[in-house]
C-alpha cells in the first residue's frame, strides 16, 4: 500500500499501524530472545579490556578460548605492551566428561525406553495405564531428593575398588532418574502414530512378538527414537544439581563454568567462552527436534 | 491379537527396575534419612539394625525432631517464602509472556517465521549457564541489560517525572539510575524470576502456538461477523477456548519453578541476604555445604516433595479430564 492510499482510507492506515506494531512486537521478541545469546557470543571473542565495557567494537581474539582449553599458563595479547599471563583453567576433560555422561545415559536409557515405550503403547497388561502415569509423576520428585540418598549411597558403594561418589558412573546412574521417564514417553508417542496394520500382517504372517518389534516396528520409529535420543542427551547435558553433588570433581561442563572464577570474581571473557562451548552444540540438537521439544518437555500434554 | 501375557512384562521390565532403583529407593531412603539424626560429620546409628539375630529395631532412634526443627527455623520459612513468590512471579511472567509471543507469532510472514525458530533458543541454554550470563548482564557497572533498562526505562520516565515536577503541583522522587539489581532484595528475587522467564516464555509460547493452530478459523470469522473487535476476540473466544492448556502449562511450570536450583547458585547465590535463597537452594546449603545435616535436609526436601505431590494430582487431572 502506498502513503497515498493511506491519505485517503482511515480503516487502511489503521490497519498499517497495526501491522507496525506487530512488527515492532516481533523485534522486541527477537531482542529479547537473541540478546543474552548474542552477549555471551560478543564477550567470548573479546579481549579482557572490553569483556568489562559495553562496547561493541573491538578487536576480536581467541585467547579466551585458548585460556579455558590449556592447562598451562597462556600468554595473552602476545606483543603488546599489555602482555600477561593468565592460569589455564584445562577445561577439556570438563567436555569429555559431558559427551561420556551424555552419550552413556542415552545409550543405556534409550534401548530400555524404546522397548518400554513400545510395550505400553502395543499391549494392554495389568496396570499399564496407572504405570504410565506414574512414570509421568516421577518427573516432579526434585532431584535434590533423589541427590541426598545417592550421595551417600555413593560415599560407600564401591565399584571397581572405588566409591561411585565423583565418578562418571555415578553421574549416569542418577541421569537415569530424570532421562528415562521422558524418554519413553516421547517414544510412546512416536509408536502410537505408527498404524498398527503392518504389525497385524506380519503377525498374520507367522512372526512371534519380537520377530514383529525388532524387524518390522522398531525400524519404522527409528527416526521417532533418534529423536528422544537427542532430546535425552540435551537433558543429560544440561543437567547440573547431580553434576555438582554427585559427580564433584569429575566436573561436567555445566560444573566447570564455576572454574571461571578468578581471585576477583568471576572473569566474564572465561565464562563467555566455556558458555559457548556449553551452548553452541545444543543449538544444533535443538534446531533439529524443534518440533518436538514441547511435545517432549510436556509428556504429550497439550498436543 | 497377541496371546502371550508375559512379554509386556519382558520388555518394560527393565526401565521400569532402573525407574523404580532411581526414584523410589532415593525416595524411600530420603524419608528414613529423615527420622534420624544423621550427619556427615560423624557415623549414624540407625533404628534398622541388621544383626546376627536377625533384623532388630531401635524406635528410640527414630524422632520428628528434624520436622520440628524445620518449622521453627527462620531460614526454613524464609526459604518458603523466597520459593512462593519466585514461582508465582515466574509463572505469571511466563505464561502472560509466553501468551503474548504465542498470540504475535501464530501468524503467517517471514519476520513470523524467523520468530517462531528462534523461540527454540533459550530451552538449549543451560539453567547453570542462564544464571551466569544474567548475572554478568545485570552487572552495575558494564551490564548491559542495566545500560538498556537505565537507558530506555529509567531515563524516559525521569524526563517525564521532571516535567510534571516543573508544574508546582507534586513532587515526585525520581526513579535511580544506580539500582545495583542483585543487590537490592526484591530486585534480586524479581531478576532470578525474569531469568527463568527468558527460559520458559518462549517454549510456552511454542505450546501455545500449537493450541492456537487448531482453534477453527471460522469462529473468529463468526466473531468478526458478529462485530467484535480484537481485544474482544481475545479475550472472549481465544482465551475460553485456550482454558485448558493455559491451566495445564501454568501448573507444569509452577512444578518446573518449585523444582528450580541452577541459577540460584550461579545466579545469585542465595543473596543478598538470603533474599533468594529457595528451598532447593537451602536445602543444598544444610546438607552439602554448611552443617552437612543430612537427616535435616532430608526432612525439609521431605517437605517439599509433599507439596510438588499435590501439584503433580492436579496436574495429572487436569490432563487426563482435558476434554
Amino acid at each position: 500500500m502506498t502513503a497515498n492510499t493511506i491519505g485517503q482510507n482511515p480503516s487502511s492506515f489503521r490497519l498499517q499501524s497495526l501491522k507496525a506494531l506487530e512488527t515492532l512486537a516481533l523485534l522486541l521478541i527477537i531482542a529479547f530472545i537473541m540478546l543474552p545469546i548474542i552477549w555471551l557470543a560478543l564477550t567470548s571473542i573479546k579481549p579482557r579490556e572490553k569483556a568489562y565495557t559495553t562496547d561493541i567494537v573491538f578487536q576480536p581474539t581467541l585467547d579466551n578460548f585458548r585460556v579455558i582449553f590449556a592447562d598451562y599458563t597462556v600468554i595473552m595479547n602476545e606483543g603488546t605492551d599489555r602482555e600477561r599471563g593468565e592460569l589455564g583453567r584445562d577445561m577439556f576433560p570438563s567436555v569429555v566428561n559431558s559427551v561420556v555422561v551424555s552419550g552413556a545415559t542415552i545409550l543405556i536409557a534409550i534401548p530400555l525406553a524404546t522397548l518400554a515405550a513400545y510395550a505400553f503403547s502395543r499391549y494392554s497388561f495389568f496396570g499399564n495405564g496407572v504405570l504410565l502415569i506414574w512414570i509421568l509423576t516421577t518427573q516432579f520428585i526434585p532431584a535434590i531428593v533423589v541427590a541426598i540418598p545417592f550421595f551417600t549411597l555413593f560415599r560407600t558403594l564401591e565399584v571397581f575398588g572405588e566409591p561411585l561418589l565423583g565418578t562418571r558412573l555415578g553421574l549416569i546412574i542418577v541421569n537415569m532418574s530424570i532421562v528415562l521417564p521422558y524418554a519413553i514417553w516421547m517414544i510412546k508417542g512416536f509408536v502410537d502414530a505408527l498404524p498398527g496394520e503392518i504389525e497385524e500382517a506380519a503377525f498374520v504372517d507367522g512372526c512371534n512378538d519380537f520377530q514383529i518389534l525388532f524387524f518390522i516396528s522398531l525400524p519404522l520409529i527409528r527416526p521417532g527414537v533418534l529423536v528422544a535420543s537427542v532430546f535425552a542427551f540435551i537433558m543429560s547435558w544440561n543437567e547440573f544439581l547431580f553434576a555438582l553433588i554427585i559427580g564433584r570433581e569429575m566436573r561436567t561442563m555445566q560444573v566447570a563454568l564455576m572454574t571461571t572464577r578468578g581471585a576477583l570474581g568471576i572473569m566474564w571473557e572465561l565464562m563467555a567462552a566455556a558458555g559457548l562451548v556449553v551452548m553452541v552444540p545444543i543449538f544444533f540438537l535443538a534446531m533439529f527436534i524443534r518440533k518436538n521439544v514441547v511435545d517432549g518437555l510436556t509428556m504429550g500434554a497439550v498436543k | 491379537m497377541r496371546k502371550k501375557r508375559w512379554v509386556p512384562w519382558v520388555l518394560v521390565g527393565p526401565a521400569l527396575l532402573i525407574i523404580v532403583l532411581t526414584t523410589i529407593y532415593p525416595l524411600v531412603a530420603a524419608l528414613y534419612f529423615s527420622f534420624h539424626k544423621y550427619t556427615l560429620r560423624r557415623p549414624a546409628q540407625f533404628a534398622i539394625q541388621i544383626g546376627e539375630n536377625g533384623i532388630h529395631i531401635d524406635w528410640s532412634l527414630l524422632s520428628l525432631n528434624n520436622y520440628a526443627l524445620a518449622f521453627s527455623d527462620s531460614r526454613f520459612i524464609n526459604s518458603l517464602n523466597v520459593t512462593f513468590w519466585f514461582t508465582v512471579i515466574s509463572v505469571a511472567l511466563s505464561v502472560v509472556i509466553g501468551l503474548f509471543i504465542a498470540v504475535i507469532v501464530q501468524k503467517g510472514g517471514r519476520l513470523h517465521t524467523l520468530t517462531k525458530v528462534l523461540l527454540i533458543f533459550p530451552f538449549a541454554v543451560s539453567p547453570a549457564l542462564k544464571g551466569y550470563s544474567w548475572r554478568f548482564m545485570l552487572n552495575e557497572e558494564y551490564g548491559i541489560y542495566d545500560l538498556l533498562i537505565d537507558q530506555l526505562i529509567v531515563v524516559p520516565i525521569n524526563a517525564l517525572l521532571s516535567i510534571v515536577n516543573a508544574l508546582p503541583l507534586v513532587e515526585i522522587p525520581l526513579i535511580s539510575e544506580s539500582i545495583v539489581w542483585l543487590g537490592d532484595k526484591f530486585w534480586a528475587l524479581f531478576m532470578l524470576a525474569m531469568s527463568e522467564t527468558w527460559g520458559w516464555a518462549p517454549l510456552i509460547a511454542l505450546m501455545f502456538v500449537g493450541a492456537l493452530g487448531s482453534i477453527d478459523e471460522q469462529i473468529y470469522e463468526a466473531a468478526r461477523i458478529d462485530g467484535a473487535n480484537r481485544l474482544q476476540i481475545f479475550f472472549r473466544v481465544t482465551l475460553p477456548l485456550l482454558r485448558s492448556v493455559i491451566l495445564i502449562v501454568t501448573m507444569l511450570k509452577t512444578i518446573f519453578s518449585l523444582k528450580m536450583f541452577d541459577q540460584v547458585v550461579t545466579m545469585t547465590g542465595g543473596g543478598p541476604v538470603r533474599a533468594t535463597q529457595t528451598i532447593n537452594y537451602y536445602i543444598h546449603q544444610i546438607g552439602f555445604v554448611r552443617s552437612l545435616d543430612i537427616g535435616y535436609a532430608s526432612a525439609m526436601s521431605y517437605i517439599l516433595v509433599v507439596v510438588l505431590t499435590v501439584c503433580a494430582a492436579l496436574y495429572v487431572s487436569l490432563v487426563l479430564n482435558r476434554d
